[in-house]
């Protein structure tokens, strides 16, 4: 992309416009987090228009779905939302699943479940630690990201790899939780709420943080179902809208949550709606924990789906053709030939994948619905008639992942 | 209204062979030819309500068994009041895939029919800004494609390299 | 090292490693975090790890401050000449840390529009393996960094004059046939793409 920014904005000529001057901002600068690339037509401080440029961290996922089997997958879904990357597996799961028409198990959907609201948890953490870091309170990023060592720990006790677990597989999961997890479950959300209160006395009367949020990038209701948004940024205008609620997926039935809505649509409101969500997550995960049901955490290996126990490989026949049929690259899963579109209510929002399977083991087409792309989108709609230093509070309220933005 | 009663409405307003229907689990979808999309989605939008485009995105058939039409086009709709989902879809074929754009019936297709003109090459009729999004302008071709491979063409080699004595 | 007639308190040494030193105990990092290892590298400046005990913590998001440059995370087509440009502005004496496997050679994105290492278009110290490294492995780089710094270091720079030993990975470019090539390069010194030859 050349930086000659004069021609990608469409300025209009004439002299009454020649005092407007462009800005360039990115692709590497500390508040775009990531590499965001915006270029500004300003009037004095005043925006007069934005233009987002995206593609800086453009790397195939898509076309690496096409090449990956369902399983193998999983891996790469991880890197997508690199914030809250469980949900992104059991969004796509979620579609391999509908696809081959799978009923989970109560007890993976409970743990499903809880990794979800851990997700949401540590995605809000970081989204509201960053925006105030960014607008300059350092000691809510430092409170933030202590809690979210703890989530990390989780997910390491839980699969061995504490940023990607990489924890899901076709009907079910890598590997059964311990006494030792739930109790490091449990234990967090005994202790999740003082942090949380920490946090909120920081910055909910914070006259800095309130003066620079309060009123700035606003979308009224209608401008956000318009513009395609999802999640906390929808529900921050009023849009009552939560497909945990609406559309309920896993065990999401069972528990007892609020959807927490706004009716603002600024910045400020998006904070406080994250904030609360978190409440709500940690409500889901001490139910969810607690009732934790018992038994199997995979389907039935004679569904032919799901890959034996190492037992059964080595001591019986039938486990060791079954290992083997999933194996082979020209054998696996053997899939209707059709297509599926299956979303869930991620951190960010909507996050839904349409998936093309051609019968074979790897999915023809694996298409995701990106939340931070579409949120992006509304950016240019949110900005104008801000000043420059808004940009920094605006980027931070629309929580922006740079992995997800350009896959 | 459910999905049912909205078929229904489009067979009468528009003909009962105008469309065709298939299920899948609890997908349902309308496959349209490519001259009526624009009206059906504008009637969806005003007269059944559907106010939020979930999703708009692309695939290449090329491979595809038994498929007749190279590109597909969908557009996954809800009614944010009822929470009903549809999905409507299209085809498109070589050499110039084109397909009307929604953006002025909703604000959030912009980007996503610009992904799919830069990962397919489909052009969108009638968008205010078709320009590559995710890819580089000089980028020639269209990468999502079947027929163009995974590792690229060379491309991502195609740099200077600068070593320690000259920086 | 006493010399005779010096108090206790005074010490000679040579100038190359009071600079050294000096050097490596205050190292600058420009963090250039594109994807998920940012955020490991985000960790590793917050409360548990606290990579300010290693003398790293100035954190400055200008090139123009840095001496140490860590790319946490992998670059893409569209960036590279973004990170050569950047790279070119870091004032001497400059170090690089490749952090995560996708920097140090592409990981697990084997595809079209990602750079397979970017050792193949700058110089690059250390290479901190990982998907992400784990934040003791970062400090260990910085350490290991520091210590590299101690050995190698001169005030004049002009380790940095001697091509490096060892060889850099072979460039690719070439391998691609004529009729299949694709003209996409950046031009690091104006930043901008070069047109078709
Ligand atoms: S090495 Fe792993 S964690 Fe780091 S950027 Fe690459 S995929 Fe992300």
């Amino acid at each position: 992309m050349p930086l000659e920014l004069a021609d990608a904005i469409a300025t209009p000529d004439g002299p009454e416009q020649e005092y407007l001057w462009t800005l360039n901002f990115g692709p590497q600068h500390p508040a775009t987090h990531t590499t965001l690339r915006l270029i500004l037509t300003l009037d004095g401080e005043t925006i007069v228009k934005a233009v987002p440029d995206i593609g800086y961290l453009h790397s195939g996922f898509e076309k690496l779905g096409e090449h990956l089997d369902y399983n193998q997958y999983v891996t790469i879904v991880d890197r997508k939302n690199y914030i809250s990357p469980v949900a992104n597996e059991i969004a796509w799961f979620a579609a391999v699943e509908k696809l081959m028409d799978i009923q989970l198990t109560p007890r993976c959907q409970y743990i499903r479940v809880i990794f979800n609201e851990l997700m949401r948890i540590h995605d809000h953490l970081l989204c509201c630690g960053a925006a105030a870091l960014d607008l300059g309170g350092f000691t809510a990023f430092l409170y933030a990201f202590n809690q979210k060592e703890k989530i990390y720990d989780i997910c390491e006790r839980a699969s061995g790899q504490r940023f990607h677990p990489s924890f899901l597989r076709v009907g079910g999961l890598l590997r059964d939780v311990d006494e030792t997890w739930i109790d490091m479950v449990r234990a967090f959300v005994r202790d999740f709420p003082k942090a949380w209160n920490d946090i909120v006395r920081l910055l909910n009367r914070n006259r800095i943080f309130i003066e620079r949020t309060k009123d700035i990038g606003v979308l009224s209701k209608e401008e956000a179902t318009n513009l395609s948004c999802t999640g906390p940024i929808a529900r921050a205008s009023g849009v009552v809208r939560d497909l945990r609620k609406d559309e309920p997926y896993l065990a999401y039935k069972d528990f007892d949550f609020k959807v927490i809505c706004a009716r603002e649509g600024d910045c400020f409101a998006r904070y406080l709606v994250r904030m609360d969500e978190m409440l709500e997550s940690c409500k889901i995960i001490h139910q969810a924990i607690e009732n934790l049901p018992s038994g199997p955490v995979n389907v039935d290996a004679d569904s032919k789906v799901v890959m034996p126990n190492q037992l059964s490989v080595y001591r019986s026949i039938e486990g060791l053709i079954h290992h083997f049929e999933l194996i082979m690259t020209n054998r696996q899963w053997h899939t209707p030939v059709d297509e599926v579109y299956a979303a869930i209510e991620s951190p960010n929002g909507e996050l839904g994948y349409y998936l093309i399977a051609d019968g074979s083991g790897v999915a023809y087409r694996t298409r995701t619905r990106p939340p931070s792309f579409i949120h992006f989108a509304t950016f240019p709609y949110m900005i104008v008639g801000h000043q420059v230093s808004d940009v920094v509070a605006v980027l931070g309220s629309l929580n922006i992942i740079a992995a997800e933005l350009d896959r | 209204m459910t999905r049912e009663e909205i078929v229904n409405k489009l067979r009468e307003r528009f003909g009962a062979d105008a469309f065709s229907t298939s299920e899948f689990r609890d997908n349902y979808r309308i496959i349209l030819p490519v001259e009526r999309v624009y009206s059906v989605l504008e009637y969806l939008k005003i007269s059944c309500g559907f106010d939020l485009l979930a999703e708009l995105g692309g695939a290449d058939y090329l491979q595809y068994p038994n498929a007749r039409d190279r590109y597909g086009v969908w557009y996954v709709l809800v009614n944010t009041t009822t929470g009903v989902r549809l999905i409507v879809k299209t085809f498109t074929n070589d050499p110039e895939p084109t397909v009307p754009s929604v953006y002025p019936l909703w604000k959030g297709a912009d980007w996503m029919e610009r992904e799919v003109y830069d990962m397919y090459g489909v052009v969108f009729d009638g968008h205010p800004d078709l320009r590559r999004i995710l890819l580089p302008d000089e980028f020639t071709s269209f990468p999502m494609r079947k027929d163009y491979p995974m590792r690229g063409r060379g491309e991502r080699h195609n740099f200077p390299i600068i070593s320690r004595p000259e920086s | 090292m006493a010399v005779e007639g010096l108090s206790e308190s005074v010490m000679v040494t040579q100038l190359d490693k009071l600079a050294n030193w000096v050097r490596k105990n205050s190292l600058w990092p420009m963090p250039f975090a594109t994807a998920c290892c940012g955020i490991e590298l985000m960790a590793t400046g917050a409360s548990r790890h606290d990579i300010a005990r290693f003398g790293a913590e100035a954190m400055r998001f200008t090139p123009r401050q840095c001496d140490l440059m860590i790319v946490a995370g992998r670059v893409a087509m569209k960036m590279l000449p973004v990170l050569q440009r950047i790279w070119l502005q870091m004032p001497e004496p400059k170090w690089c840390i490749s952090m995560g496997a996708c920097a140090s050679s592409g990981g697990v994105f084997d595809t079209y529009a990602v750079v397979q290492g970017i050792d193949r278009f700058i110089p690059v110290d250390v290479y901190v393996p990982g998907c992400p490294p784990r934040p003791e492995q970062l400090l260990q780089s910085v350490i290991d960094l520091q210590d590299k710094i101690q050995r190698t270091g001169t005030i004049a720079g002009k380790e940095f004059q001697i091509p490096a030993q060892g060889h850099p990975p072979r460039s690719l470019a070439v391998d691609v046939p004529p009729t299949e090539r694709m003209v996409a390069p950046g031009n690091y010194a104006t930043a901008t793409r070069l047109q078709s030859e």
